[in-house]
């Protein structure tokens, strides 16, 4: 090995041994895990085959977490992203009070997602919250949004949208301005309305931030659920439960770490799954530059 | 041409439904948080009665402030978030310059590692990373929540970007001076991608004062505890529901991201950005 090679080893190497130790290994470790028991006082585990597979599918939280997490994926992505196009749209335009929106949209960002969770719980909460008030002095009955299973999931799901959108915006909006003003013009020549400027123009030539911020909200949608702690606690009877929530919960409350451990190889055959649909499809068909 | 400049102003722009509805969802937007505003710094009794008369007051932030280890708290996430972003910034920063500027035998396969962590983030593999602190005796301090974060493929992946943007001539003339390779690095280098550091810097730094359940996991008293653990451990012991001092709580952890935001938003906007786009 010359003395170039060795000195570029040398400025990767702590780098590196800190990704194989966290990232790696711990990812290898989960799969090996996963075919074992879980280790208890003192005695190793003992391999079990598929057994903690078959555990996880024959658990109907396990279930519950994954139909909810699809529901949770399914509405976040869609509304995050149109609402985050709406937005980068005014934004980009002489809007009225275009800081002033472009902050509003923006500010849920920043802010921590568990001390916003307490907030929107108190937002929710039942006769006292503002969400009662509003329905109560429109004359509708009182609804405990997240003690009741049939809404709870659809409350927390709001506050992911919330929290994301105004996220999603930026990356619109910074595409916008990018686009050539010439097409603006080329379109007012040809008398072109508004909606067939966006769907003929803004729409395809956006589609590669679009690509991007979908991968985004469906990484998102996995592993956001910070939220949860405060909100539902996955409740009532796990009609709100997320798979990362489950995992937490198997692994920390029960430690039953074997099973968390074939929970945590779905989860990352998930984000895997994302990852590699990304780089195979979408960076080889979405050019546009 | 032909398109008077009033006509080509107009086109497109914002009709009054535009307006209206833009207005309408920013103040859904900023809604729970002027709510939040309103009970923190108002008497419990008026936390839900909006009155303007009614009285401003201190004492919900006071309350919380006595009632749990807030300044540990603040702290422990500042001394978090700057270990972090500065072990991050110099690895990274390191990598990324092999990376841009150096060939060698491996590189390619090296390279895909550090990619595979922006796929397998840490906060998934909670186990593994639990029982290796603890194998290590770290658990319940801050360098174990410090620890999975410390080697940021994002950095690297951003700085190598930047890195490989530098003309060769600049690398080349000081070496002619007679610069070594990591002075080179440091003087001709890491200044001209100023604005890839602050960028990187604010994404960071809001990403872990924001981190919950890593901390949560790994932490288990007040000594090692974050401000988003602390809060949550705050507010979900019975406070007997006083939602003013929870609120104040509340805007008590968010506020030094939330003032940074106002005050440089143009920056913050800016550097979300240059981070999401690769």
């Amino acid at each position: 090995m010359n003395q170039r090679a060795l000195h570029a080893w040398l400025m990767l190497l702590p780098a590196l041994v800190l990704l194989v130790a966290f990232t790696h290994y711990p990812a290898v470790a989960t799969l090996v895990d996963s075919f074992f028991s879980t280790p208890k006082a003192g005695r190793p585990g003992v391999w079990v085959g598929l057994e903690n597979y078959q555990v996880m599918a024959e658990d109907p939280v396990f279930w519950k977490a994954v139909r909810n997490n699809l529901w949770f994926a399914g509405a976040t992505i869609p509304l995050s992203i149109a609402l985050a196009l709406a937005m980068a749209l005014w934004v980009n335009e002489r809007i009225a009070g275009r800081a002033f929106l472009r902050m509003a949209y923006f500010t849920p960002t920043v802010l921590p997602m568990i001390a916003v969770a307490n907030i929107w719980l108190f937002f929710y909460t039942p006769q006292y919250g503002l969400l009662e008030q509003i329905t109560g002095a429109l004359g509708l009955p009182s609804h405990n949004w997240l003690g009741s299973p049939s809404t709870a999931l659809g409350a927390v799901t709001v506050v992911a949208i919330w929290k994301e959108a105004g996220f999603f915006m930026i990356f619109y909006l910074a595409a916008l301005q990018t686009l050539n003003p010439s097409l603006r013009e080329a379109a007012a020549i040809e008398g072109a309305s508004r909606w067939y400027f966006f769907r003929r123009v803004q729409w395809p030539l956006l589609m590669p931030t679009t690509l991007f911020v979908l991968v985004n909200a469906c990484i998102n949608a996995f592993r956001m659920v910070d939220h949860l702690f405060v909100l539902t606690r996955g409740g009532p009877d796990n009609a709100s439960i997320l798979l990362l929530y489950h995992l937490y919960e198997v692994g920390f409350s029960f430690w039953d770490t074997a099973y968390a451990s074939a929970i945590t190889v779905v989860l990352v055959a998930v984000l895997a799954g994302i990852a590699l649909f990304q780089f195979f499809v979408l960076d080889r068909r979405v050019h546009y530059k | 041409m032909s398109a008077a400049p009033s006509q080509r102003l107009a086109y497109n722009a914002p009709t009054w439904l535009d307006t209206l509805a833009a207005w309408l969802l920013a103040l859904l937007w900023i809604l729970p948080l002027a709510y939040a505003v309103w009970t923190a710094f108002h008497p419990s009794e008026y936390s839900t009665r909006f009155v303007l008369a009614a009285p401003l007051t201190l004492e919900n932030f006071e309350r919380a402030w006595a009632a749990a280890p807030f300044a540990r708290y603040f702290l422990n996430t500042t001394l978090l978030v700057f270990m972090i972003l500065a072990v991050q910034l110099v690895l990274g920063t390191l990598a990324a310059y092999a990376f841009a500027r150096y060939e060698f035998r491996g590189r390619n396969v090296a390279f895909s590692l550090v990619l595979v962590q922006l796929m397998v983030m840490p906060d998934i593999l909670l186990v593994e990373n639990y029982r290796t602190m603890a194998r290590l005796g770290l658990v319940d301090t801050l360098l174990a929540i410090g620890l999975p974060y410390f080697a940021s493929a994002f950095a690297i992946f951003l700085l190598r970007q930047t890195f490989m943007g530098v003309p060769r001539e600049l690398d080349e003339a000081a070496r002619v001076e007679g610069a070594g390779p990591l002075q080179t690095l440091w003087r001709v280098y890491v200044p001209l991608a100023r604005p890839v550091y602050t960028a990187f810097a604010l994404v960071s730094v809001s990403f872990h004062w924001n981190n919950f359940l890593w901390p949560l996991i790994i932490t288990n008293s007040p000594n090692a505890r974050p401000l988003t653990v602390g809060l949550q451990v705050f507010s979900s012991v019975d406070q007997g529901v006083d939602w003013s001092v929870i609120t104040a709580a509340t805007l008590m952890t968010s506020a030094p991201l939330l003032v940074a935001f106002l005050l440089f938003q143009r920056q913050f906007v800016q550097s979300f950005m240059r981070a999401g786009i690769k």
